[in-house]
């Protein structure tokens, strides 16, 4: 059966092209393209005194300069806050160029474009910018005591500051529950920066059609429509006259959610200013202190539990620190605060998060988006609870899971798409169980004792996690069956790396019951669809996909009625297999869905054999109607949408085995295995890609990756010699078992996948060093150098 | 990141090499592997006005191993050093530490020489020329001198090589009989600088008591940092020495700086426990090389 | 500036063509090859010699393209990813990268495949330390390694099936 595919191992159809060097990435397009580079800030806070632009003049090949005071009308005007939320008081966004002050190192302030980056590098080297330096920010504790500010305008530079509090069913607060609870514990955590990194940085590649008066930009983006929407209104173009493509995009994993940066809306402008190609590619340097980062919190935690272990009440104090500007809003810390709850149910609740300007890189969403923090927060939480009890990790996390009949459970907190937050499904014990299994909890100890014999010390870690996915508000899919008998499936969000073509394409040859090899599939393309929100949360197989798997549902209605008319059957007798419609037991008596993509659509002129069939003297078409009937439309396609009422919750639980070194404090991951539930696997391999991806990117938060502000603001590790991204040598084997409950919320029965594997990574390992040195771990990442200053400590 | 202009010189004899390095003297800036160099320009962090790029002058791409050591060509690469038997044979630790110099693919193109004449002291073959007492060959139009490793290494990233001069080989010698070496580095990631790292040299007497010990630290100072150990190893067969005092032999005579890796308290410490395992490596190799005799 | 406007002309084979270019002596060869050849297989991810994104083979050996000029290997012979496949066929290498899921965005890809083409070359049956070790100057941020290394070893069992090895056609220095 060719058509059953949903749910296979379906080898990617994008991998031909990537293979062989025929991918298209944002620097492969526009040759002959004029190249842009930006003189970026190198001060962390700093006024602007005077731009000296002269030396550069004489650059062969210069083609422009432009600073802030050059650019018009809206382009002036700051960025886009594009999450307004309430808390967020405080909002500031950066201008395209810097207006004044520059607040972090790599800036952008002066934009040269030049005859090819070479000598646009070049230019911006002979720039001279007179700043007069201004106090920098850098901590996001120092900061919160406000002494010096990063926006004059912004008092403690708080930018948000918000409290959601849960009581228990007893209606006692949090501080209550605590407080009447049998025992208490209190302690700080910390997690420190990290960076979304992909191996592409960003691009834009712009176009102006001065003839048509329209504009076609490329980006490596994770939004195109969203840009399009932004570079029209920043530009003053009329929507239908800008184009937005993402071509093929090297990584995003969230920094290329943001939107537009100062570059994508500058490079169309100068292309339409210049009416010229333009291009910026971004460099390494560049996107490690102009692009963003993530994850860096101090949190506070209060809990009151009772000597099962359940959670009686627990209190979170989180400082987050958001960088220089707030562009994504808040959502980072509202994930953080709600998820942190998990596949838990607790007595009462409160969190408090205050959201803190420092003069660093912005802080948006890196996969995970806030969640590797929470999950770090719970799960240390947990394992405190269970050490103070001398209790077995896993039996106080089972303590207070939700159990599998209690969905729909509702958290009684608002979630980041402004909506409840109430998981749908869920199987905890059972992952538990499964895990516990998978990684041979109940036999460690004895393994632990044999290793103590030859001198080791190895130990066990244990997180859990429950991952919204899959927000809205929407996505759209639209599927059209030419007369040729192909499918081509458009949808709107981007793709970078998903596998978005093999995966939309086994939805539609399984709803449509045609080969594989006649659909196609296109993403983030605005000619082709228009309106979409975005590749984030891991929603684009909930939200394209099932969208495109609605879509597919009206063409297949749309072909069995014409099909039906034309073998005069009843349509609910008709089945489509391999492209060919049939009465279901009479093979005999079929169509080809290329003739009823032909019989679709009514002709006056006919361009081959088969569209012949069309015409108007081909007898097809009752004389007594009209060729297009009221409430048809020609062709055989179809478009819908998907908005769910909220969003579906994945989860997973890990487990890792690590090893450290008694002497040189070096840390081994021996063993990482993985429970994922994200509801219907559609591809089990791409999924099983998606949690290594996860899980390696994990490991590099846990133990290697970290961004090194010193106190004047400059980031000390802004390369990849010193930015520790894991090579294939510091990633364990990931061994996987997948559990499969289904999402009552969509058709599909599918949830998100793209983010888990990397969600608990930090708190699993946490707990495993925990284990083998008897430390407790409450900062991450942790190096050698680190584990060897607690030893020390502990000593004495 | 695209370097910034320089005019380019393109010799393919040493002799034509050394007028264009005496044409543009301080100016001028020698190109082998360019594994370290050209990182550094395409950062726009050195910015020659001239390059004079070797990779033609096929007379330096020479590897000779004799039984008093191995002299290598400044065009002899990383890769093919750690290939070569001959050398391998002679001088079992340059392929010890080869090994361990960034990743087989960078090896492919950076030079020996060149990872001497860029004297990070953090870097692999320093260490090594250092500990073996080796020299580096410089060649001026009209002259030439052997400078010894001590006096090589003058700084963080400084070397002696002059304007004007062209390290064209640099000497490994070989150690004397019953000698056994070893390189132990702990880094952040595989193949990146060591956080802390030791090439160790044993040689035994005829009782195959340690007679003789040194190591070579690596990121512990601005240069390798020398450290003769024979005394804390007391004449002993390596089974009784006392390591921990060698360890602390070695911690006493280090000074090493913290940086976002690691702080100068791990440095200190893990360059003493790498100094016993290397210790303990080259002692076991030099056994090995003893029984063969 | 003169540095710049003085061209060199450089000639290569890449992928068994002679192709040439006039152009300054600081171009890098992966801008040589992406932008004045318009071979855009070849990635660029750091320009400082870690990511191995830009990995091509110089006279069959891997180097990076970033830490080269192109002046410098003038008359040299260069394949790249654009010339992995023979008779539009793809290579064991390629073939196995696809098989085993090896990659996702496909930007770090065409420096594994020549990283990894070169490697199958010198070691048809690696062990899984060999094959790691063989892999492990090329960062990717996708795919966890894991199917990579499966992918390795993959392509060496293809490579052996098909007694095609796909180091042949490369000349060796």
């Amino acid at each position: 059966m060719t058509t059953k595919l949903f749910g296979e191992p379906v080898q990617r159809r994008e991998d031909a092209r990537l293979v062989t060097g025929q991918g298209r990435y944002l620097d492969d397009l526009g040759p002959g393209a004029l190249a842009a580079a930006f003189v970026r800030s190198p001060h962390a806070h700093a006024r602007i005194k005077d731009i000296d632009v002269s030396a550069a003049l004489d650059v062969e090949g210069l083609v422009a300069v432009y600073t802030w005071e050059d650019l018009p009308g809206a382009l002036a005007e700051p960025l886009p806050l594009l999450i307004p939320h309430p808390a967020l008081t405080h909002g500031r966004t950066a201008y395209p160029l810097a207006k004044d002050i520059v607040r972090h190192v790599g800036e952008p302030v002066v934009m040269v474009v030049a005859a090819d980056r070479y000598l646009a590098e070049d230019a911006c080297a002979l720039i001279e910018v007179e700043y007069e330096f201004l106090k920098p920010v850098v901590g996001v504790e120092e900061a919160a005591q406000g002494v010096h500010l990063v926006h004059e305008d912004v008092p403690g530079n708080v930018g948000a500051h918000l409290v959601q509090e849960v009581p228990s069913r007893e209606g006692r607060s949090a501080a209550e529950a605590i407080d009447a609870a049998p025992n208490r514990l209190e302690f700080r955590l910390d997690i420190e920066r990290s960076a979304s990194m992909p191996l592409e940085g960003r691009g834009v590649y712009a176009r102006w059609d001065a003839d048509d008066g329209s504009l076609r930009v490329y980006s490596s983006t994770q939004t195109s429509t969203s840009v399009r929407m932004a570079v029209a209104a920043k530009l003053g173009l009329p929507l239908p006259k800008v184009e937005v493509i993402a071509p093929d995009v090297g990584g995003g994993f969230g920094v290329k959610i943001v939107h537009p940066w100062p570059e994508e809306i500058l490079v169309p402008w100068a292309a339409r200013t210049l009416g010229r190609e333009v291009k910026w590619t971004e460099d390494r340097r560049e996107h490690f202190v102009s692009s963003a980062h993530e994850r860096a919190q101090v949190q506070h935690v209060r809990v009151g539990f009772d000597d099962e272990g359940h959670v009686l009440g627990l209190d979170v104090t989180i400082l987050h620190d958001h960088g220089a500007y707030t562009p994504y809003g808040i959502i980072v810390p509202i994930i953080t605060s709600t998820q942190l709850l998990g596949p838990y149910k607790i007595g009462a609740y409160r969190v408090e998060f205050s959201s803190i300007y420092t003069n660093t890189v912005q802080v948006t969403p890196y996969r995970g988006a806030g969640r590797p923090q929470g999950v770090f927060c719970m799960e240390r939480t947990l394992d405190r609870v269970a050490a103070y009890l001398g209790k077995d990790r896993t039996e106080v996390r089972a303590a207070n899971f939700i159990g599998p009949d209690e969905f729909p459970y509702d958290q009684g907190l608002i979630f980041q798409d402004g909506r409840p937050l109430v998981y749908d499904s869920g199987n905890y014990p059972e992952s538990l169980r499964m895990l516990k299994e998978l990684i041979g909890w109940d036999s460690f100890p004895e393994m632990k004792a044999r290793a103590a014999a030859e001198g080791r010390r190895i130990g066990i870690g244990i997180g859990c996690y429950v991952e919204g996915t899959g927000v809205g508000p929407y996505e759209g899919g639209h599927v059209q069956v030419t007369s040729d008998g192909r499918v081509h499936v458009s949808t709107g969000l981007t793709s970078q790396g998903q596998g978005h073509e093999t995966v939309f394409a086994q939805i539609a040859a399984t709803e449509l019951g045609v080969p594989i090899e006649r659909v196609s599939v296109v993403t983030g393309d605005t000619r082709r669809f228009g309106y979409a929100v975005g590749t984030f949360a891991s929603r684009a197989a909930v939200m394209s996909g099932n969208a495109i798997a609605l879509a597919c549902r009206k063409v297949r209605e749309k072909a069995l009625r014409i099909a039906a008319d034309a073998l005069e059957a009843d349509p609910r007798d008709l089945e489509i297999t391999d492209g060919i419609v049939h009465v279901a037991g009479t093979p005999s008596a079929s169509i080809p869905l290329a003739t009823v993509a032909v019989l679709s659509n009514p002709l006056r002129y006919a361009f081959d054999e088969e569209t012949k069939r069309a015409t108007q003297f081909s007898g097809t078409s009752a004389p007594d109607r009209p060729p297009v009937d009221e409430g048809e439309e020609p062709g055989l396609e179809g478009r819908d949408y998907y908005s769910p009422i909220r969003s579906t919750f994945a989860s997973g639980m890990h487990a890792a085995i690590v090893e450290t070194d008694p002497e040189t404090a070096e840390i081994t991951i021996l063993r990482y295995a993985v429970v994922h539930d994200c509801g219907k696997l559609i591809n089990p391999m791409i999924v099983e890609g998606q949690i290594h991806g996860g899980v390696a990117q994990g490991v590099g938060g846990a133990l290697y990756e970290k961004m090194v502000y010193d106190e004047h603001g400059q980031l000390l590790n802004a390369s990849f010699m010193d930015f520790l991204m894991p090579y294939a040598t510091e990633v364990p084997r990931i061994e996987t078992a997948h559990l499969e409950t289904p999402s009552p919320l969509n058709p599909l029965g599918v949830k998100g996948a793209g983010e888990a594997g990397v969600i608990p990574v930090s708190a699993v390992i946490a707990s495993a060093i925990e284990d083998a040195e008897g430390i407790p771990i409450d900062r991450m990442p942790i190096s050698p150098s680190d584990l060897h200053t607690l030893r020390l400590r502990l000593a004495g | 990141m695209k370097p910034p202009p320089f005019e380019y010189h393109a010799p393919v004899s040493v002799d034509e090499a050394l007028a264009a390095l005496a044409e543009t003297g301080p100016h001028g800036k020698v190109l082998a592997g360019g594994q370290s160099l050209i990182p550094l320009l395409n950062m726009r962090l050195a910015a020659p006005s001239h390059l004079v790029d070797i990779n033609r002058v096929g007379e330096l791409n020479t590897i000779a191993a004799r039984p008093g050591g191995v002299r290598v060509g400044a065009l002899a690469r990383h890769a093919a050093v750690e290939r070569s038997a001959e050398a391998a044979a002679v001088l079992p630790l340059l392929r010890q530490a080869l090994a361990l110099v960034a990743h087989p693919v960078i090896r492919n193109r950076g030079t020996v020489v060149g990872s001497l004449v860029h004297a990070d002291p953090s870097a692999e073959m320093p260490a090594v020329l250092a500990l073996l007492g080796g020299s580096v060959r410089l060649a001026r139009l009209g002259g030439e001198r052997e400078v010894a490793a001590a006096d090589f290494f003058t700084g963080p990233m400084e070397s002696a090589v002059e304007p004007g001069e062209l390290a064209v080989s640099a000497f490994f010698p070989a150690p004397p009989p019953r000698s056994g070496t070893a390189f132990q580095e702990v880094a952040r990631r595989h193949g990146d600088y060591a956080v802390a790292g030791m090439a160790a040299l044993v040689t035994l007497d005829e009782d195959l008591r340690i007679a003789a010990a040194r190591v070579a630290c690596v990121s512990v100072g601005p240069a390798p940092v020398v450290i003769d150990l024979s005394d804390a190893c007391d004449r002993r067969p390596a089974a009784s020495v006392p390591w921990d005092a060698v360890a602390a032999a070695v911690r006493d005579r280090i000074d090493p700086d913290g940086d976002i890796h690691a702080t100068a308290e791990y440095r200190r410490h893990l360059t003493g426990v790498l100094a016993v395992r290397a210790l303990k490596d080259a002692a076991r190799n030099a056994g090995t090389e003893a029984a063969d005799e | 500036m003169s540095e710049e406007t003085t061209r060199h002309l450089v000639t290569l084979v890449v992928n068994g063509v002679v192709r040439e270019a006039a152009v300054p002596a600081r171009r890098l060869l992966s801008d040589f090859l992406r932008h004045d050849l318009g071979l855009t297989g070849t990635h660029v991810g750091c320009e400082h010699g870690v990511c191995g994104a830009c990995t091509v083979l110089l006279d069959g050996e891997p180097v990076r393209s970033c830490l080269t000029f192109a002046v410098t290997v003038d008359g040299h012979e260069i394949t790249t990813v654009e010339g992995l496949a023979r008779d539009g066929e793809p290579s064991p290498v390629q073939r196995a990268f696809t098989e085993c899921h090896g990659l996702q965005c496909g930007f770090c890809t065409p420096g594994f495949l020549c990283t990894v083409t070169a490697f199958l070359r010198d070691n048809p049956a690696p062990t899984e330390e060999e094959a790691l070790e063989a892999v492990s100057g090329n960062l990717c941020r996708c795919t966890g390694y894991q199917n990579i290394i499966k992918a390795v070893h993959r392509a060496a069992e293809i490579q052996a099936e098909t007694q095609v090895r796909p180091g042949d056609r490369e000349g060796r220095a």
